[in-house]
């Protein structure tokens, strides 16, 4: 077999689950795994053909006419959030380092209740497609729209190279696929998926990933702690021999000093309820409680399945490390040590073929592929509408576009970021993009989240406020990450970063709330009296629904 | 919604007690949730030896293991609680509100 590099963000270890980066050689061609991952593309394809002949109108197309579940929202919002690097990620960390795996995991899971408690039916009350329709229901539209439709954007488009470049990456390991073809294939299907099924295609094909993958790591995890007897007493001991050392069961480097650990927790927090692609979900189901139950549900499937990964992940250390049939040995004898094939990011990969033999390993890398295609796509959409609703629709046209013309210009704004993602993802394949996502979600809590949370729950929001605040909070987050560790030191090769931190999102949403507040306090402006008289208006609205979009009235 | 709506509904009794009882109830889980986490992850900057103390004499499994996953249940019990009195109580208090707003 072919020696495997998957050199892994070890310096970044908090976004890894993210990103993957490093070389990697070619695997020879797995003919189970693209038998099974081709019959999932014409599934998804058929699913797309159904969802093309729904898709008659603007609202169709960015939410799926309103008209999905709870439950089912739930699933997508969950698959939204198990990508496929996430998925291999959490598990490697685990596999690597144990206890800190779970705590990482952790950090992405609790920012739903807040989420739920904070915004969820308020988004859903107040919104018609995009978050930007909440963050400037009151405010002057071309100002707050386009900085809003820039922070998505910008958050989209970060996410999608991460996304590509590890799709680009795994699909090469998983497949034997040329990288550029692997590139291709990702943005064409996704291209094809949104276009033609906007967010109905684009929800289900998440739905149907979301259940591949809960089934698969839930056999994976059954069948590790059957070895055990399901006893996890028995399974950790194993692991801690295997392993030589009980550092895997306690908080190890992950994070160190209090600021780090703070900072990091509010970029996950924030960062996650700031994400344009979540958010949008809100849009897809018909009233507060349906929002509410998206929550609910989606929060217990991404909790049982970073549960499940932990799992995994200690498998992994039990029946994949320092088994002879997954070890690198070309690597050993450079390195020593006991690398497995393909790098720290292949344990789960390598478990599926410990626990069930080449059908399974199929299965699981089809899943994988299948995950890659359902969060491109999500994304893709959702910068497809801060493009053709924000920009186009109420920017430019100044809300009188007519919607027919808005779905075409979505439709386009789709070919054209899947384009731009090819072109991205192969342009980024040998770049340190480690820090990508890491910057996305400093973004998304920086400048998305602040603007979007105040002028939910504070009357004396102003435009000037909001948008010199929430620019202040983008510019704070890019600069200290562009200042900080993970790029002036590892990627422009400075020998010390000028910012200390690697997470930024401490000061720099403290800075969108200082500069929110402070510009909004000092605005003596007429246009701000009038947006505060504004408030109570928005507030009962957020409140009860009253004049919600999509509200089907019996 | 026009201004005599909005004054309807903003004295009604009945939107006043919703959105008293729910802020409180949601800002109540919001900070439940953020000692949970942060506190968490406190104990992990200043004392991270406290999580690796064996469970019992002997025993390989760590205190850590049952806290990080009560963390992981602790968000879905939260948002059970929430959404359970939310679509029962909060949704009566709102469709009283909509219907008497309605109504006159």
């Amino acid at each position: 077999m072919k020696t495997l590099l998957l050199v892994l963000l070890t310096s970044f270890a908090a976004f890894a689950g993210e990103a993957l980066t490093g070389e990697v050689e070619k695997q020879a061609l797995n003919m189970s795994a693209i038998i099974m991952f081709l019959i999932f593309v014409g599934a998804t394809l058929g699913i797309t053909y159904w969802a093309a002949k729904r898709t008659k109108t603007a609202k169709d197309f960015y939410t799926a006419g309103g008209g999905i579940t709870g439950f089912q929202n739930g699933m997508a919002i969950a698959g939204d959030y198990m990508s496929a690097a996430s998925f291999l990620g959490i598990s490697a960390l685990v596999y690597a380092k144990g206890y800190d795996g779970l705590i990482y995991s952790i950090g992405f899971l609790v920012g739903w209740p807040i989420i739920l408690f904070m915004v969820a039916e308020q988004l859903r009350n107040l919104g018609k497609y995009t978050f930007a329709d909440v963050a400037s229901y009151r405010l002057r539209q071309t100002p707050i729209r386009t900085l809003a439709a820039f922070g998505s954007i910008l958050t989209v488009v970060l996410y999608l190279i991460a996304q590509m470049v590890g799709a680009g990456k795994l699909i090469q390991l998983l497949f034997g696929l040329d990288y550029e073809i692997a590139v291709i294939l990702v943005g064409v299907l996704m291209i094809l998926y949104v276009t033609f099924g906007g967010m109905l295609a684009t929800t289900w094909v998440q739905i149907i990933k979301a259940f591949l993958l809960l089934s698969g790591a839930t056999f994976m995890a059954i069948a590790v702690m059957a070895h055990y007897d399901f006893n996890f007493e028995t399974l950790f001991a194993t692991a801690v021999q295997m392993k030589e050392t009980t550092s895997i069961m306690a908080p190890g480097g992950l994070v160190s000093d209090p600021i780090s650990a703070i900072s990091l927790g509010i970029a996950l927090m924030f960062g996650t309820a700031g994400l344009p692609h979540i958010l949008m979900r809100f849009f897809t189901v018909s009233d507060a409680k349906e929002a509410r139950k998206s929550v609910f549900y989606a929060t217990g499937f991404i909790g049982y399945f970073y549960i499940l990964t932990f799992i995994i992940g200690f498998g992994a250390i039990v029946m994949v490390f320092q088994n002879p049939q997954y070890l690198d040995l070309a690597k050993q004898a450079v390195d020593g040590g006991a690398p497995i094939l393909g790098g720290d990011n292949m344990a789960a990969i390598h478990l599926s073929h410990a626990v069930g033999g080449d059908f399974f390993l199929g299965f699981i890398s089809a899943v994988a592929f299948a995950t890659i295609l359902a969060v491109v796509s999500g994304l893709t959409l959702a910068g497809a509408s801060a493009i053709s609703h924000d920009l186009y629709a109420s920017v430019i046209r100044k809300g009188k576009a007519d919607g027919m013309m808005e779905m075409k210009v979505s439709k386009v704004s789709t070919v054209i970021l899947g384009i731009v993602a090819i072109y991205l993802g192969i342009a980024f394949e040998d770049q340190n993009i480690a820090f990508m996502v890491g910057l996305a979600f400093a973004i998304a809590a920086s400048a998305n989240f602040p603007i979007l949370f105040l002028s939910m729950y504070w009357s004396k929001l102003t435009t000037r406020g909001a948008l010199l605040g929430g620019s202040l909070g983008l510019l704070t987050a890019a600069v200290l990450v562009v200042l900080g560790p993970t790029v002036w030191v590892d990627v422009l090769k400075n020998a010390e970063a000028i910012f200390p931190y690697k997470y930024p999102a401490l000061f720099s949403v403290s800075a969108a709330f200082i500069g929110i507040w402070f510009f909004s306090i000092t605005d003596k402006s007429d246009n701000a009296a009038k947006e505060k008289e504004a408030y109570e208006a928005q507030y009962i609205r957020s409140q009860t629904g009253i004049g919600a979009e999509g509200a089907v009235e019996h | 919604m026009k201004q005599d709506m909005v004054d309807r509904i903003k004295n009604d009794p009945d939107f006043l007690q919703l959105t008293r009882v729910r802020s409180k109830f949601a800002w109540t889980l919001t900070i439940v949730m953020l000692v949970i986490y942060f506190g968490f992850v406190l104990v992990i900057a200043f004392d991270p030896a406290l999580l690796g103390t064996p469970l019992s004499e002997g025993s390989v499994t760590t205190v850590g293991i049952p806290v990080g996953v009560g963390v992981i249940l602790s968000a879905f019990i939260l948002t059970g609680i929430y959404v359970r009195r939310a679509n029962t109580e909060f949704d009566e208090l709102t469709a009283k509100i909509k219907a008497k707003a309605k109504g006159e």
